[in-house]
C-alpha cells in the first residue's frame, strides 16, 4: 500500500502520523482515500472548483516531483509526498 | 589561454553531436550588433511611454488627475490601476500549473488604492517621444496619504507594526503565500503571509546524540539579479482586436498570459514574440511593462514602447530576499551528523511571495541528517516586490548552512571536505524536507575536489584562506515542445519556444543533431512567439535543456521514423529492413541500398510530401544539482579589501550537452555569488529610498575584479533523461558566499555572518565589532 507522508500542518488531523498507508493507484485515489481516513485532509490538499490539487502543492512520487499532478500513476510500495512547490529561476 | 582542467567524465555513453562544443547559432548577430533585443521594435507611428513611479515607500492613493499631462500637446494616453482588471485576489492557477495571485501581480504593476514601496509604479503616459513623456509625467497629480512604512522582516513581524496590507491571509504551507482574506474572515492582520515547515525524525533525541553542537545565525541584504538589459515592452493593436506584444523575458507564454489576464482578454487575443533577452538570472519571469504598454496602445490606438531605465530596474522590480536564518548542528565526535534545525525569515517585498521554501528546502538537502526540522516565514514589507534570482532561496540558505559546517569541521578538527563526504547525501538519502534523493553525484564532486591541485596548493602568501562551500539546487522541468522540419537541402529547422538565455539554442539543436547523425550546423534553432508554437514554460528552474532537449530529442525521433519510412517506400522493402546510422539510410542486408539524410531529403517532396517531426512533452525526472566551490582569498588587513585569489567550481552536470555553455554558467553563477558576496546590496535610507540606483554606486564584480574561474564539471548522468541531462545553470550561485566567508576566516580567523563582507564589516570584525557569533541584523 502506498506510504503518505503528511505534512506538518497536516498531522493534527491524522493523530500526529507522520506517515500513513492509503491505498489507491493514482495520486487522485490516494487523496480521496485520505479524506476517508482522516477527514479534512482532502481540503488542504484538492482544490474541489478547479478539481485538482491546490495551487502551491506539489506532489512528489518515489522522489520525483510529479508532472502529471492527480493523474500520477503509484506503486504498491511509492512513497507519496505533498509539499509546497518551489519556483525556479 | 583558458587552462581547464580536465573534466571528470564518469557517464558511459557515446556521443557525437551532445558533448561537443559548437559555435552558437546565434552568436554572430549578437557580436556584430545584429541581433534584435526588446527596444529595438519600432513599428511605424509608435508612441513613447514613461511610468510614473510613488516617491513614497508606503502611502494611500487618493487620487489621481491626469488632465494636465493629457493637456499637453503630443501626449495621447495615460493609464492608472483603473485601466487594468481587478481579478481575484485568492491564489489561481493561473495556467500550466503558473501559481500566481492575480490581484496582487496586477496591483504590482500598477499600484491600485496603495503605493507600497518607493519606485512603484501608479500611472504610465504616452507621448510623441521620451522627452514628451518625461515632461507629462511632472503634470500628473498623485494626492498621497503617507503612512508609516516597515522594511525590516524582523520588524514587520513585531506586533504594532505597520500593516503592509489590512486583509493578508496567512497561507500555510504555501509556497508563493497569501491571498486576500475573504470578507468573512476576522483572522488577526499580519505581515507574515506564510509558515512553511519541514521535519524528519526527532530533533530532540537527535541533538542528545550530539558530541559537538554549533549554533549560528546570517543575515543577509536584498541584491538584483544585474542584467544588462533593462526591461522594456512595445505593444500594438490589430484591426481584429488581436495585440502583438514585443519583449524580451524569460518564458513569453508567461506574458501571453499576464498580459491577458490584466487585460481580461482571452489568451489567444495576445501574441506574445520573444526578442533577444540581455540577461534575466529570473528577474524576467515576472512582466511590469506588458501590460502597460498594451493598455497605453489600446487607449491611445497607436502602438506604444514603455521602457525603464537603470535606476527604474532597481527600484521598481525584484530583486532577492533580504533574510535572516538559523541553524543549530549536531554531530557526534567522529564527524557524523545526528540532527538539525533551522529557522529561515524571508523578505517578501510589498506582496507574499518570497523564496523562502525554497531555501528551507535546500538548505540540508546536501547531507545525510537523520533528524531535522525547518521553518521558513514570509514576510512583506514596504520594498520592491521581491522576484526570482539563481536558485532562489538556496544562496542564502547555504550561506548560513555551509559556514555554519566549517565551524563544526574546526570544532570536530576534521577536514571541511572530508567531513562533507562523511555526511554527503547520496541515491536514497532521506531529505529533510521528507523525499528520497534520487541519483547524484555529490560524492563524486567531493572526491574531484579532493583530488584536484587547487585543494593541495600551498596558499602562497601571508592574509590568505582557502574556504569551501557546497551548494544544492532542485532543478526544474515542465511542458515543452518542438517542430523539426526538413530542408530538401538536407538541413533541418527547428522551432521551439523557450527563450535563449545560456546557449539553448545550440543545445537544441545538438539533441536533434545526435538524433539524425547530422552535423549540429545543419540544424536550425528558432525560438518562435505563442502564435507559432505550442504552450512552452518559462526558460527557469534550469529547466530547458532538460525539457526542450528532450523535446527536440522526441522530435528528431519523429523525423527518424518518417525518413525510415520513406527509405522503405523507395526500396520497396518493409521498414524493419531499413536501419538508420549516423545520418545514412541503410538496408540491413542489401549494401546497394543505401541513401544519405540529404538525398533523401531532396527526394521528400515525391514520396509523401514534407517531413515534419513534433513532440509535446513535460517529462519528469530533472534531477538535483549539487556543486561545491573552492576559493582562495587575499584579505588587506588595512583596507578590508578582500581579493579573489584562485577560484575553482566543481559540479555535477549530469551529461553535458555543450561543455562551454555548462562552463560558463559555472563561471557565471560564481561570479554573481562573489559579488553578492563582497560587494552587492541595496543601500536603503531610512525612508526607504535605494541611495544605489545605478551600476556605478551598485558595484558588481568585472573581470579586472577577478581572477579566471576555473571549472570541472563532474559528469554523473541523470538517469531519467535520454542524454543524462541535468540542469545547470542555477547551483553555481548557491556555495559562493559561504566559501567566501569560509576562506576569510581561513585567512584572519574571524567570522562574518553579515552580507556584504565589504570592506568595512571585514573591519569591523577584525577591531571586533561584529565577533565569531554574528550580530544578526
Amino acid at each position: 500500500m502506498p506510504e503518505v507522508w503528511i505534512p506538518p500542518r497536516m498531522q493534527g488531523l491524522t493523530d500526529g502520523k507522520q506517515q500513513v498507508q492509503v491505498e489507491g493507484r493514482t495520486v487522485r485515489q490516494v487523496v480521496n482515500n485520505l479524506e476517508v481516513l482522516f477527514p479534512g485532509t482532502k481540503s488542504l490538499l484538492y482544490d474541489e472548483e478547479a478539481q485538482d490539487l491546490l495551487p502551491g502543492v506539489a506532489v512528489i512520487v518515489d522522489g520525483e516531483a510529479s508532472q502529471m499532478g492527480l493523474l500520477q500513476q503509484v506503486q504498491e510500495d511509492s512513497e507519496v509526498h505533498f509539499l509546497p512547490a518551489i519556483g525556479g529561476g | 589561454m583558458l587552462d581547464y582542467k580536465p573534466n571528470v567524465v564518469l557517464s558511459n555513453q557515446e556521443f557525437n553531436a551532445v558533448g561537443s562544443r559548437p559555435i552558437r547559432h546565434d552568436g554572430a548577430d549578437k557580436v556584430t550588433g545584429k541581433a534584435l533585443y526588446s527596444a529595438d521594435i519600432r513599428p511605424p507611428g509608435l508612441l513613447y511611454a514613461k511610468m510614473l513611479r510613488s516617491p513614497h515607500a508606503h502611502a494611500r492613493i487618493k487620487s489621481i488627475d491626469a488632465s494636465r499631462a493629457l493637456a499637453l500637446p503630443g501626449v495621447h494616453a495615460v493609464v492608472t490601476s483603473d485601466d487594468l482588471a481587478k481579478p481575484s485576489g485568492f491564489i489561481v492557477d493561473q495556467a500550466e500549473r503558473a501559481l500566481n495571485n492575480a490581484r496582487f501581480t496586477s496591483n504590482n504593476v500598477l499600484a491600485e488604492d496603495k503605493a507600497l514601496y518607493r519606485g512603484h509604479a501608479v500611472a504610465a503616459v504616452a507621448a510623441d517621444n521620451w522627452h514628451l513623456a518625461e515632461q507629462a509625467l511632472s503634470l500628473i497629480d498623485v494626492d498621497y496619504e503617507v503612512l508609516p512604512a516597515v522594511f525590516d522582516a524582523g520588524e514587520a513581524m513585531k506586533d504594532g507594526s505597520p500593516l503592509v496590507h489590512e486583509r493578508l491571509a496567512n497561507q500555510q504551507n504555501g509556497s508563493r503565500g497569501g491571498g486576500i482574506r475573504s470578507n468573512d474572515d476576522n483572522e488577526k492582520s499580519t505581515n507574515v503571509s506564510d509558515h512553511c515547515e519541514f521535519r524528519i525524525g526527532d530533533i530532540e533525541s537527535g541533538f542528545k546524540d550530539a558530541d559537538v553542537i554549533v549554533e549560528k545565525e546570517v543575515s543577509t541584504v536584498a541584491v538584483h539579479q544585474g542584467y544588462i538589459e533593462p526591461h522594456s515592452a512595445t505593444a500594438m493593436w490589430h484591426s481584429d482586436g488581436n495585440v502583438t506584444v514585443w519583449s524580451s523575458s524569460q518564458g513569453h507564454f508567461s506574458v501571453q498570459e499576464t498580459t491577458a489576464l490584466m487585460l481580461d482578454i482571452p489568451v489567444s487575443k495576445v501574441r506574445a514574440i520573444p526578442m533577444e533577452i540581455g540577461g534575466g538570472f529570473g528577474g524576467k519571469l515576472t512582466s511590469y511593462l506588458e501590460p502597460v504598454a498594451a493598455a497605453l496602445a489600446k487607449k491611445a490606438g497607436k502602438p506604444v514602447k514603455v521602457a525603464m531605465s537603470r535606476t527604474e530596474v532597481f527600484e521598481g522590480t525584484g530583486p532577492t530576499s533580504g533574510t535572516n536564518i538559523r541553524v543549530k548542528l549536531g554531530a557526534t565526535k567522529d564527524g557524523k551528523f545526528v540532527a538539525a534545525e533551522a529557522r529561515l525569515v524571508f523578505e517578501a517585498g510589498a506582496y507574499p511571495g518570497s523564496p523562502v521554501t525554497g531555501g528551507a528546502a535546500c538548505m540540508f538537502a546536501p547531507y545525510d541528517i537523520p533528524n531535522a526540522y525547518i521553518e521558513g516565514y514570509d514576510v512583506v514589507v514596504n520594498r520592491p516586490k521581491t522576484a526570482a534570482y539563481r536558485a532562489p532561496g538556496a544562496p542564502a540558505a547555504a550561506f548560513c548552512m555551509e559556514t555554519a559546517i566549517d565551524e563544526l569541521s574546526e570544532k570536530l578538527d576534521m577536514d571541511p571536505v572530508e567531513f562533507r563526504l562523511l555526511n554527503s547525501a547520496k541515491e536514497g538519502t532521506r531529505r529533510a524536507s521528507g523525499p528520497l534523493m534520487p541519483p547524484v553525484g555529490f560524492v563524486e564532486t567531493l572526491e574531484a575536489v579532493k583530488n584536484h591541485p587547487h585543494y593541495k596548493a600551498p596558499l602562497g602568501g601571508p592574509n590568505r584562506g582557502r574556504g569551501v562551500a557546497s551548494g544544492y539546487w532542485t532543478n526544474y522541468s515542465g511542458p515543452s515542445n518542438a517542430v523539426a522540419t526538413v530542408n530538401a537541402d538536407g538541413t533541418v529547422n527547428l522551432v521551439e519556444g523557450s527563450p535563449d538565455i545560456g546557449g539553448t539554442r545550440a543545445t537544441a539543436a545538438q539533441h536533434a543533431a545526435e538524433v539524425l547523425g547530422i552535423p549540429v550546423e545543419d540544424v536550425s534553432p528558432l525560438v518562435a512567439d505563442t502564435a507559432s508554437i505550442g504552450y512552452t514554460s518559462n526558460t527557469g528552474g534550469s529547466g530547458v535543456t532538460f525539457k526542450t532537449g528532450w523535446a527536440c530529442y522526441e522530435a528528431a525521433l519523429d523525423v527518424k521514423r518518417q525518413m525510415i519510412g520513406r527509405a522503405a517506400k523507395i526500396w520497396e522493402v518493409p521498414e524493419d529492413d531499413v536501419e538508420y546510422v549516423d545520418g545514412v539510410l541503410q538496408h540491413t542486408s542489401d549494401p546497394e541500398l543505401r541513401m544519405t539524410f540529404s538525398q533523401l531529403a531532396a527526394r521528400q517532396n515525391t514520396t509523401g510530401g514534407p517531413i515534419v517531426g513534433s513532440a509535446g512533452v513535460n517529462p519528469g525526472g530533472a534531477g538535483p544539482a549539487l556543486g561545491v566551490h573552492l576559493v582562495d582569498v587575499e584579505v588587506d588587513s588595512e583596507t578590508g579589501k578582500v581579493e579573489i585569489v584562485r577560484y575553482t567550481v566543481f559540479q555535477d552536470a549530469g551529461k553535458a550537452i555543450h561543455p562551454s555553455y555548462v562552463e560558463g554558467q559555472m563561471q557565471g553563477g560564481a561570479v554573481q555569488g562573489i559579488g553578492w558576496a563582497l560587494n552587492e546590496e541595496y543601500f536603503v535610507n531610512d525612508q526607504g529610498q535605494m541611495l544605489n540606483s545605478s551600476f556605478l554606486d551598485y558595484r558588481m564584480p568585472t573581470s579586472l575584479d577577478l581572477p579566471m574561474i576555473d571549472t570541472v564539471i563532474v559528469e554523473v548522468a541523470n538517469p531519467s533523461h535520454p542524454y543524462g541531462v541535468r540542469g545547470v545553470g542555477e547551483v553555481p550561485i548557491v556555495p559562493p558566499m559561504a566559501a567566501i566567508a569560509n576562506a576569510i576566516h581561513g585567512a584572519l580567523g574571524v567570522r562574518i555572518d553579515q552580507l556584504p563582507m565589504n570592506p568595512g564589516r571585514v573591519l569591523e570584525s577584525l577591531w571586533g565589532n561584529n565577533g565569531s557569533n554574528g550580530s544578526g541584523r
